[in-house]
């Protein structure tokens, strides 16, 4: 029987398919933090119980878990666990949906965004998101898309230029449109739309950026571009990316939180939990054994 | 047994499609045998001054439908810039927050709008705006079309901002947009092309309207000075000439008609252009 700690060895060294190994995003050593680091990293944003229902269908079932500041935290789990309405909930993009239900405490930097007086839309712009279909605005430009989040709400851009090259350059994306601005945002490629809203929420300068499994429509090229990406803004940002794959999760994040029926089942350093998982549950979905 | 099964297969094609095409061109026919007549006996009366000139009195020869055509302009204007933002911001209403019960009422009643004959509406412009002005004029005629215009707009815009992705408003919500930002900025662009295609054809519809026309805006000889006077519209001139005794006034009306037919058309076409330059556009 292969543990768990093998199958992690193994999948960590077919990780880079199609992608040779110096071209990987970042090594992996570089990544690894000690547990100082841990100790003083803050929580940028600390969940506590939180439920989300769809009518009557309880989704997310009572899940606490903090959110380490200027780190990639991961959440990985089986299909419909419930990983994309947990994300949602930390921007309130919930509540939008008619019937969508939650309860429950999210602190962003200690201020809870479900108490009565907070604007949902003040906090949307705090904590972007990048979904999982690239959804570009299709009547805009390319440039129009990127400063969509500010021109569209009135911000004054005082040099527009700079950072529309700015963010399309964090966004692995300038050297492919530099030339073609002006070109609709729907007429590029999946990965390239993808970045083009990756950019087009960094533009916002968000303290968090939520992605929800950005690379499940890209080949791999453009989904190593984005684990690239992933790596160097969550240097400047907290990112909490939602995925499907184990070894994306291992290569991008610092800490992962494994999610099953709706409930958080385990939430650890990235290393750890896939190295030394505490729990069966845990164990048996990154093996392979179920999911 | 294959052979056989295929071949009662392409009997019963062959059949169902020589049905369909008979019943299309019943359908066809009649409507190109309209254009085709209203051109043969309408070509003939135009000329550059039946665009420009006013009509003139019975006997003397010449004149023109010059201030219909503007009329028939002037009151799609007034339509345009009342029935247009009322009807799609009323489609957006139904769409974004119309499944109360209002909503529902809303919807019904543009249903019901929708099949009412016009006659009515110019019946109900009349009492409404007529009757407190003291005569017929442009205003309560623009009005009429405008209602006219009202549930073709409503009912086109709601059905496409509803065609609109979730994802899209999501996207902009998510950007910290305001829920109305998001429809104004990024909902309603990108229905837009369909919905300017309702739009034109709602107007190409409403300018071959007589019946609300005929107690509202009423007949005018003369170019129309202001808005609060009658005023001369295309279809209302064809009317007045047709139901008249006199054979070069016929003539004139076949004319008038091939002129409103042709702007009809026209609308058409670039409704349908609209829709298609948008869908590929860059
Ligand atoms: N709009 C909705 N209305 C009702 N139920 C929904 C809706 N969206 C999701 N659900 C339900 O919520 C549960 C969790 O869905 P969610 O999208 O969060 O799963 P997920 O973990 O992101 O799955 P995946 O990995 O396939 O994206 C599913 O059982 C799904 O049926
Ligand atoms: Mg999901």
């Amino acid at each position: 029987m292969i543990t768990a700690k093998q199958m992690f060895q193994l999948r960590s060294m077919s990780a880079g398919v199609g992608v040779p190994e110096e071209k990987m995003p970042f090594n992996k050593e570089n990544m690894l933090h000690n547990s100082a680091d841990d100790a003083k990293s803050v929580g940028k944003m600390r969940v506590e119980h939180l439920q989300a229902w769809f009518g009557k269908a309880e989704i997310i079932k009572g899940v606490s878990l903090s959110v380490a500041d200027k780190k990639v935290t991961a959440i990985i789990g089986p299909s419909g666990c419930g990983k994309s309405t947990f994300i949602r909930c930390l921007n309130r993009m919930h509540e939008v949906v008619p019937q969508a239900l939650v309860s429950g405490k999210v602190f962003l930097d200690d201020v809870d965004i479900y108490e009565k007086q907070i604007d949902p839309v003040k906090i949307r712009s705090r904590v972007g998101m990048v979904f999982q279909r690239p959804n570009p605005f299709p009547t805009m430009s390319i440039r129009e898309n990127v400063l969509a989040g500010l021109k569209l709400n009135g911000v004054k851009i005082p040099r527009p230029d700079e950072l529309v090259e700015k963010v399309l350059e964090q966004a692995a994306l300038w050297g492919e449109v530099k030339d073609i601005l002006n070109r609709s945002g729907a007429s590029l490629s999946g990965g390239q739309q993808q970045r083009l809203c990756i950019a087009r929420a960094l533009a916002l300068e968000p303290e968090i950026l939520l992605m929800d499994e950005p690379c499940s429509a890209l080949d791999p090229i453009a989904t190593s571009r984005i684990e690239e990406l992933i790596h160097s803004i969550g240097k400047i940002c907290t990112i909490v990316i939602v995925t499907h794959n184990m070894q994306q999760a291992a290569r991008v994040s610092h800490y992962t939180a494994f999610f099953y029926m709706g409930e958080l089942v385990e939430f650890n350093d990235t290393d750890i939990l896939f190295t030394k998982p505490g729990k069966q549950q845990t164990e048996d979905y990154i093996t392979g054994r179920f999911g | 047994m294959g052979t056989r099964v295929y071949r009662k297969r392409k009997c019963v094609d062959w059949v169902m499609r020589s049905w369909c095409i008979v019943a299309t061109l019943f359908a066809v026919v009649p409507l190109f045998s309209v254009l085709a007549y209203v051109f043969v006996k309408g070509i003939g009366g135009l000329s550059w001054n039946f665009f420009v000139e006013l009509p003139k009195p019975v006997g003397e020869l010449g004149g023109g439908v010059g201030n219909a055509i503007v009329g028939s302009f002037v009151l799609l204007g007034i339509a345009s810039v009342v029935g247009i933002p009322v009807g799609v911001l009323g489609g957006v209403y139904l769409s974004e927050f119309g499944s109360n019960r209002f909503g529902k009422a809303v919807r019904f009643c543009a249903d019901v709008m929708a099949g009412v004959p016009s006659i009515l509406i110019g019946i109900f412009v009349y009492t409404l705006v007529v009757l407190s002005m003291g005569s017929p004029s442009a205003l309560a005629g623009g009005i009429a079309l405008s209602i006219l215009m009202l549930p073709t707009i409503i009912r086109t815009t709601e059905e496409l901002i509803k065609l609109v992705p979730t994802s899209l408003r999501e996207a902009g919500l998510a950007l910290g947009m305001p829920k109305w930002r998001v429809i104004l900025r990024v909902v309603l662009p990108a229905g837009m092309s369909g919905i300017a295609t309702g739009v034109m054809l709602a107007i190409a519809r409403a300018f071959g309207e007589t019946a609300p026309l005929l107690f509202t805006a009423g007949y005018n000889r003369f170019w129309s000075a202001s808005l609060d006077k009658r005023i001369s519209s295309l279809p209302v001139q064809i009317y007045e000439y047709a139901s008249s005794p006199y054979e070069e006034w016929h003539q004139q009306a076949w004319a008038a008609a091939l002129i409103l037919v042709l702007i009809v058309l026209i609308l058409n076409v670039s409704a349908k252009l609209l829709t298609s330059s948008r869908s590929h556009a860059r």
